[in-house]
């Protein structure tokens, strides 16, 4: 099945090679937080979907929670911030997945489920609670 | 076999065949359209709910599916038990069988929560699921069933006629035991744990599908002036009855058999006694409507024969069977289930409260136009293949029977 | 592939997170972190998660374990509770012989058998290897099958669309959902909201822990008293159990 996928992707991805190349007339793709991305960005622009995909069953089926491929992370790194300081959702028209994607005639669903902006108290909850669970331990 | 049977496409564009496929396409496309809504904005604008999940698309679906199997029976009656009479009619039993089947399961995928992964559906099996059986037997049935009219009209074919008919017979039940035990699997819900549903859902294939076989013959024969055999519909009238009965027999095996086991006592005096809506449909609607009265309908000396009489029985079997499945799919969920045996329970979640159940308007339409597709699909094969015997005029089709005079003429009209 | 240096980048937001929680007060996570499973270590079946709930504990008019559900895992209502999602709810049990009420919680029962993994056409409905049985979203169709077949009527139906998810528990249209045990809590070494919850805010009836080590509270306590699962006559196996019920 992989096997598959990939093949589909090579024969697809030098239409998406070349959106990106002239970027004059490719999409404008807003820039994510820090210097680069979780792998070389040429990778990332070609195979992310296998990643993202191949995350997601590791995760929902063998409770591997790593941060490299997580969505939550990619929200994390590269929705934007509005100028009036609040976050925008990362799949809105122009915003960083759905720039490439309006532009490429792809449609994905996952932004109805998962949220499109970063939460940072999200962090902050699960370490008080963890904490407590320390404390758990013995009581009760 | 004196005469071989010709079998001719219908001919023409009459305004009544136009306006039929009119009227079918407008309520295929309000079915499509209230699918959408419903995807649209989610299931709350339906009658459905966290208690009742399933609603009158299934009841519309399940009952198309089964009535598809049963449908077939004619043609199975004519190649697997020899009956030279029917053997003009199984072209329309196999046609029948598939489109009733493609409706039903359209009904079904354009009900579930997320259609768009259908792809997803038939690409990731879960072996252990009846569901996922189910995917299979449905598939195989389209294939046997094509393959079984294929050789019925190939010429070259027409001597594995009996083999095909074989098979189809057997995926068919197959197939509605399958149905069947889509409930039986559902342990936990008292309605539906009775070993009798699979048994009983063959009894209502066999009932439905024949009252639709009627309905659909006297239609097109009447639609396009082509003769119709009174003994023919006659025989089929007293098949219906004898299929109709069998269904109220298993119906009181399944509720006896309930009553039998103290565990499902409660459920059963929800269905028979104290449902309230669920009680008067079982009743009225399934045991008399679409029980008793087609058996006077068609046993009755009074009426028996009479093709106002097989036609009117024929419809209060489709309506009964559709109360039928209802009570057991919508009654079956609204008995709430058991987790406390002997207690009293209540919460926000209506632990121990009957679900209430009100069918909105889009899952009726959505449900009826699975209906018509099956009945546009078979409208338009009619048009294009021949299904159709030229006349099924007594003398026409069972030679045996010339002697006894019949007024209607043997050649082809339309 | 191999070669790019995508943890370095990383270090920085590890340590972050990390300093986070040396604030809280007078705790560390060194007790955890023992515990707590490596994040690119696969759950395996030497661990079974359970609960224990102590009925006597628990008290009518408290929903301390159903509010911090719905705030975990961000399940909000709009008021129409027919079709509305509920993962836990408090049930308020009465014996009609003698009158004698009791009130507890109810939740996916996280069945070892589960009939509704069993029916599943595509294979959504799943049991992890330590027992919590989920739904992968990613690949349920709704077809509600697992809800016919549950026997607690644990599961809820998303019916109309949902916005404002919490980071960690997508939930969306057209799927089914149930109590996950708060498994992104557990991943983390984390008890489940309700059962912090329930020590926090109620009144410590509920405790969360590994049925199959024989040394652990949980294990401890079912050994010693006298408990009972819902429905254990159906053979699902359940992983909650019930003191006092
Ligand atoms: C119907 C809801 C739904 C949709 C649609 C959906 N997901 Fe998920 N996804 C979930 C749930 C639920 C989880 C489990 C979260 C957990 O256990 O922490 C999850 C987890 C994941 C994870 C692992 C957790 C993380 O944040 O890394 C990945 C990766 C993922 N999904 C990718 C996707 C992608 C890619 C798509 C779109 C193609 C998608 N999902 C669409 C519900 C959904
Ligand atoms: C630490 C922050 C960070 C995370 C986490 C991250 N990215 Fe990136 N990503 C970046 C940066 C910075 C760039 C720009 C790199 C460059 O310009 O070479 C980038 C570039 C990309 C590009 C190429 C965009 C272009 O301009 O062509 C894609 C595609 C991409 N990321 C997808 C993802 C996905 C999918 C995830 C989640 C699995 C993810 N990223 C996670 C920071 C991040
Ligand atoms: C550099 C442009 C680019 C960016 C940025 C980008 N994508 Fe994509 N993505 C693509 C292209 C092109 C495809 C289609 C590839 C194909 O069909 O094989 C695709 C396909 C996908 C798919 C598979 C869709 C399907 O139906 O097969 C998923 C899932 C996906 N992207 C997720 C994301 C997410 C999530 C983000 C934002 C974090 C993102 N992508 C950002 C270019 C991009």
């Amino acid at each position: 099945m992989r096997a598959l996928v990939l093949l589909f992707v090579l024969l697809v991805v030098p239409a998406a090679a070349g959106a990106q190349e002239g970027r004059a007339s490719g999409p404008v793709i807003p820039k994510g937080k820090g210097t680069q991305c979780v792998a070389e960005t040429d990778y990332m622009r070609r195979f992310h979907m296998i990643e993202l995909t191949h995350q997601r069953d590791e995760t929902v089926h063998r409770g591997i929670r790593t941060e490299r491929y997580s969505l939550k992370e990619c929200v994390e790194c590269h929705a934007s911030v509005g100028t009036d300081g609040t976050p925008i959702s990362i799949n809105a028209p122009g915003q960083f997945c759905a720039s490439c994607h309006d532009y490429a005639a792809v449609t994905i669903d996952c932004f109805q489920c998962h949220a499109s902006k970063p939460d940072g108290s999200d962090q902050a909850g699960l370490a008080r609670s963890l904490a407590v669970a320390a404390g758990m331990e013995t009581v009760r | 076999m004196a005469t071989p049977i010709k079998f001719r496409e219908i001919e023409g564009w009459g305004p009544g065949y136009l306006a039929l496929l009119a009227g079918l396409g407008l309520l295929v496309l309000s079915g499509l359209a209230a699918a959408w809504f419903m995807e649209h904005n989610g299931h709350y604008v339906t009658g459905m709910n966290n208690q009742i999940v399933w609603g009158m698309p299934h009841v519309f679906a399940v009952f198309l599916i089964v009535a598809a199997s049963g449908a077939l029976n004619v043609a199975s009656i004519a190649s697997v038990f020899g009956k030279t009479p029917y053997k003009p009619l199984s072209r329309l039993s196999g046609l029948l069988a598939l489109t009733l089947l493609a409706g039903g399961l359209a009904v079904l995928v354009l009900d579930l929560g997320r259609p768009d992964r259908l792809i997803v559906a038939m690409t990731t099996y879960n072996f252990k699921s009846v569901f996922a059986w189910n995917i299979y037997l449905y598939t195989g049935f389209f294939a046997v069933v094509a393959v079984y009219l294929w050789v019925q009209m190939e010429r070259r074919m027409n001597r594995y006629t009996t083999v095909a008919g074989w098979v189809a017979f057997l995926w068919r039940l197959v197939l509605t035991t399958g149905t069947g035990s889509i409930f039986g699997f559902l342990v936990a819900r008292e309605a539906y744990d009775a070993a009798v549903m699979g048994p009983l859902f063959i009894a209502m294939s066999f009932s439905f599908g024949l009252a639709i076989f009627l309905l659909v013959l006297m239609l097109t024969y009447g639609g396009t002036g082509r003769p119709l055999g009174d003994r023919i519909l006659k025989r089929m009238g007293t098949l219906l009855a004898v299929f109709v009965a069998a269904v109220l027999y298993f119906t009181a095996v399944q509720h006896l058999t309930n009553l039998y086991a103290a565990e499902h006592i409660g459920v059963e005096r929800f269905i028979l006694l104290e449902g309230g809506v669920y009680t008067s449909l079982f009743w009225w609607g399934q045991v008399v409507l679409g029980g008793l009265v087609p058996l006077a309908l068609l046993l009755l000396p009074r009426f028996a024969g009479s093709r106002a009489s097989i036609a009117l029985a024929s419809i209060l079997v489709v309506l009964g069977g559709l109360v039928q499945v209802y009570v057991i799919i919508i009654g079956g969920q609204a008995y709430p289930l058991v987790l406390f045996p002997g207690m009293e329970v209540a919460s926000s979640f209506m632990d121990g409260e009957a679900a209430t159940y009100l069918p909105s308007l889009y899952e009726i339409g959505l449900g009826v136009s699975g209906i018509a597709m099956a009945l546009l699909m078979v409208a338009l094969a009619v048009k294009v293949l021949p299904f159709l015997p030229a006349s099924l005029a007594d003398a026409a089709i069972d030679p045996h029977h010339t002697r006894t005079a019949t007024t209607e003429p043997a050649a082809a009209g339309a | 592939m191999s070669e790019f240096d995508w943890k370095r980048r990383h270090f920085m937001s590890a340590a972050a997170a990390a300093a986070g929680v040396v604030l809280a007060p007078g705790v560390t996570l060194y007790g955890i972190a023992a515990k707590a499973r490596e994040a690119d270590v696969p759950v395996t079946s030497e661990t079974r998660w359970g609960l224990l709930i102590d009925v006597n504990r628990c008290s009518d008019g408290c929903d301390a374990c159903v509010s911090a559900c719905n705030e975990e895992n961000g399940i909000e209502g709009h008021g129409r509770p027919a079709t509305d999602a509920q993962w836990i709810r408090k049930v308020q049990l009465r014996d009609p012989r003698t009158g004698i009420e009791k009130h507890f919680p109810v939740m996916c029962q996280h069945c070892a058998e589960p009939p509704c993994v069993d029916v599943c056409p595509t294979g959504a409905s799943f049991k992890r290897a330590d027992g919590i049985v989920l739904v992968d979203k990613h690949i349920c169709i709704g077809c509600r099958y697992c809800m016919m077949a549950c026997p607690y009527k644990a599961r809820s139906f998303i019916h109309e669309n949902v916005s404002e998810q919490r980071p960690y528990a997508p939930r969306g249209k057209g799927t089914v959902e149930s109590c996950t045990m708060c498994v992104h809590r557990v991943d983390a070494g984390a008890v489940p909201a309700c059962v912090e919850a329930c020590g926090e805010r109620g009144n410590g009836a509920m405790l969360f822990g590994d049925l199959n080590d024989p040394d652990s509270e949980i294990s401890q306590r079912i050994a010693t008293y006298a408990t009972r699962r819902i429905r254990a006559d159906l053979g699902v196996d359940p992983g909650v159990w019930y003191q006092n019920l």
